[in-house]
């Protein structure tokens, strides 16, 4: 429910969390006064990144902050997810092919060495995963309890001669997966619950920019829309793409791809894989006469296995995901503040 | 209409539980037999939280006929917890008592304060996933322990076991446990009451047996059927539910024969009132339920925090009750009168992070349910493709 909403007093958690409340936030405090980017996208747009135009072609920009608990966790670590999370939001804007990342590091007084260097060995393995490197960068050392260990941000750039927004959507589009939804979030709150989960499901932090670029070839003009769900999951992904779009979206839910192991964990700490992170995926709007080519080609691509077509574009209720779960329709609405596993 | 002998087993025991192609059938037959009552609205209530969530999760009422009307009544035992039960618990936390309960019972409202607002201030309260784990917590202590223990018959034969056990003497059990069949009663009874069947919930009738209904539908000729929770379970309660309104015959039946017996389970019975005892008193936002409270018979005195401490009630009084709840409409919601969507607060000041009401609280509750799944908007025009 993306109802208007003021700010509160105090920043809290909720607005860190990827839905309404950090998009008001963004709205009203981090975007007024900064124009818009006259043939791109601005940060007014709200998208995975800013493209600026240059010559024939877009320069695009992201940058992501990254903040995880455990800093090592099933399926990779803070430096994978920091290459990761830059790579596949220039991807998600057309921008496949990464000149270059920064990554600045602040770190608590006392960090290990010895996990520095293994975060830093899985940041250039992730860079070559990707084709990108990095260039630059900036170190900060706080005092100890000043912050929770370590923080990296990345900056990514590339270009593209084509940027494809979050916004593109009509009736009759069709909404796919490149795989498996909820398994980062879930693989993340099983290693942190009490309930100390003995469970095989890792994260599925990967760069996508190579998936994506298949997916655009195979596509064209026909790609109209792509987002990365992350924060907020594949609800929050589809409620801004509905949005921004002015369309509705009905989510045919038993097509969504979700590991067996996603859906117990979920089941069992009472949240939808539908709300969580992911770290390794896409969602792509199509013209529905290239879905079939584009499901093709992510499904041909190791990372796209799970590939599915999820979704179609609808006029009516603009803004809204409906999802049919084959008994009947309902609203898909976003989670609300920080992801806690229920305690009863 | 249905002729025959009631489909006591045979129809109900074969249904597979989440198959889409039956749910369709299933959905076919409620319009058709609906639409044969020749009426609009059939109004029909259930009385179960589970029974909420599975018709929001599945989205079923896209599927019920428009003019069926499903409403949630007083089935979420921690949202009929009265304001005065949860004082009595804030009050014992406030005076340095420690306290056991369920997680949900924490944000519940009392008049001024909840016993999170307790904690936060500095109280000693204790979230457990079940009686026995209060009485471990109160084994491992000399300090007394008190069990608020909310819950219907289901979760009340877990309290009554440990009671029988012999728990240790620092123990007490604070009952706000509550018994379902006598508000079925009250809020067929209230004015205006539109209500035609009850579905009634499956897992509670595991303990009671399906027979429990049967003065019930006696006294006010209106069917019950006793339905389990997957969307298979519940669509074809409500089927056989609108067929019994249509009979003129009203009946109990049991659509849950997997679980569900007539004379229920006997030895949880035995053990329920062998501790416990009705009593008359208020649901929250309901109204005084005469047998609706379960509080511990005389024999277990000793584990009766009621009977063990004085609880100074007047001790809340400082505290000013939170502004916005003179404009809580739960009560109404919870009687069937109301829906979330009529509540002035729902989604905008009462939300799950920061709840007004007691079934915004709960994930049993009616307000939490429709906030979880996008309330229920009419979504029966949207079709899959454009």
């Amino acid at each position: 429910m993306s109802q208007p909403r003021c700010v509160d007093d105090r920043i809290t958690l909720k607005y860190g969390a990827g839905g309404g409340a950090m998009r008001a936030l963004i709205e009203q405090i981090f975007a007024p006064g900064f124009g818009a980017v006259p043939g791109g996208v601005g940060l007014a747009e709200m998208d995975d990144g800013a493209a600026i135009p240059i010559g024939d072609r877009w320069l695009v920009i992201t940058t992501d902050a990254h903040v995880v608990q455990p800093v090592t966790f099933p399926g990779g670590d803070i430096g994978r997810l920091a290459v990761c999370g830059t790579v596949n939001d220039l991807a998600m804007m057309g921008a496949t092919e990464p000149l270059a990342l920064t990554c600045a590091a602040i770190l608590e007084d006392g960090f290990p060495r010895a996990e520095l260097e293994r975060i830093w060995a899985s940041i250039r393995l992730a860079c070559d995963e990707a084709g990108t490197t990095i260039v630059t960068g900036d170190t900060k050392v706080m005092r100890h309890g000043e912050l929770d260990r370590i923080v990296l941000t990345t900056t990514g750039v590339g270009l593209t001669s084509r940027v494809v927004t979050d916004r593109g959507l009509a009736p009759g589009d069709v909404i796919l997966v490149t795989g498996t939804m909820g398994d980062h979030g879930l693989a993340i709150l099983a290693t942190r619950t009490e309930l100390a989960l003995d469970t095989t499901l890792a994260s599925d932090t990967a760069p996508i920019n190579g998936l994506v670029r298949r997916a655009l070839a195979a596509g064209g003009p026909g790609v109209v829309a792509m987002k990365d769900p992350t924060r907020g999951g594949l609800a929050s992904a589809l409620h801004e793409m509905a949005d921004k779009s002015g369309v509705g979206i009905v989510l045919d839910e038993r097509a969504v791809p979700i590991r067996d192991e996603a859906r117990a964990i979920g089941e069992l700490l009472g949240i939808d894989p539908l709300v969580v992170a992911n770290e390794g995926k896409a969602v792509i709007g199509v013209r529905r006469e290239v879905a079939g080519a584009v499901l093709e080609a992510l499904r041909a691509h190791p990372l796209g296995r799970a590939a599915a077509i999820v979704g179609a574009c609808v006029a009516e209720r603009p803004g809204s995901v409906i999802v049919d779960t084959g008994f009947g329709r309902r609203l898909l609405v976003e989670a609300e503040g920080e992801l806690q596993p229920r305690i009863c | 209409m249905t002729g025959g002998a009631p489909a006591i087993d045979g129809g109900f025991s074969h249904l597979k539980f989440r198959d889409p192609a039956r749910a369709a059938a299933l959905e076919l037959a409620l319009a058709s037999q609906t639409q044969a009552l020749g009426r609009a609205p059939v109004s029909i209530m259930h009385v179960c939280g589970s029974h909420e969530q599975a018709i929001a999760r599945f989205g079923l009422r896209a599927a019920f006929p428009p003019a069926l009307d499903v409403m949630m009544g007083p089935g979420c035992p921690v949202c009929v917890t009265d304001v005065p039960e949860v004082d009595e618990a804030v009050a014992l936390a406030t005076a340095g008592v420690r306290i056991a309960t369920y997680g949900d019972m924490l944000r519940v409202p009392g008049t001024s304060r909840s016993l999170a607002d307790a904690r936060a201030a500095g109280a000693r309260v204790d979230v457990v996933y079940g009686a026995v784990q209060a009485v471990e917590l109160a084994r491992a202590t000399d300090e007394p322990v008190v069990f608020f223990a909310s819950g219907f018959e289901t979760t009340a034969v877990a309290t009554a076991a440990v009671v029988l056990a012999g728990p240790p003497a620092n123990f007490s059990v604070l009952s706000a446990h509550k018994y379902i069949p006598p508000v079925m009663e009250i809020v067929a009874e209230m004015p205006g009451s539109r209500i035609e069947g009850f579905l009634a919930a499956g897992h509670a009738a595991t303990i009671t047996g399906w027979g429990v209904f049967e003065r019930f539908v006696a006294r006010h000729r209106i069917p019950v059927v006793v339905a389990g929770f997957e969307p298979l379970d519940v669509l074809a309660g409500l089927v056989r539910l609108v067929e019994l309104i249509g009979s003129g015959e009203p009946r109990v039946e049991n659509a849950f024969p997997r679980c569900v017996t007539r004379d229920g389970n006997r030895p949880a019975q035995d053990r329920l009132w062998r501790v416990f005892e009705p009593q008359g008193g208020r649901w929250r936002g309901i109204a005084h339920v005469p047998n609706g409270n379960l509080r511990l018979r005389d024999e277990f005195a000793a584990w009766d925090t009621r009977r063990r401490f004085d609880i100074d009630l007047a001790s809340l009084w400082d505290h000013a009750p939170p502004s916005l709840v003179g404009q809580c409409t739960c009560g109404d919601i919870m009687a069937g009168i109301a829906s979330p969507h009529d509540c002035a607060l729902f989604g905008r000041e009462c939300t799950p992070d920061a709840p007004v009401g007691a079934c915004m609280v709960s994930s049993e509750g009616t307000c939490r349910i429709w906030h979880q799944y996008g309330g229920h908007p009419d979504l029966r025009q949207i079709r899959r493709r454009a």
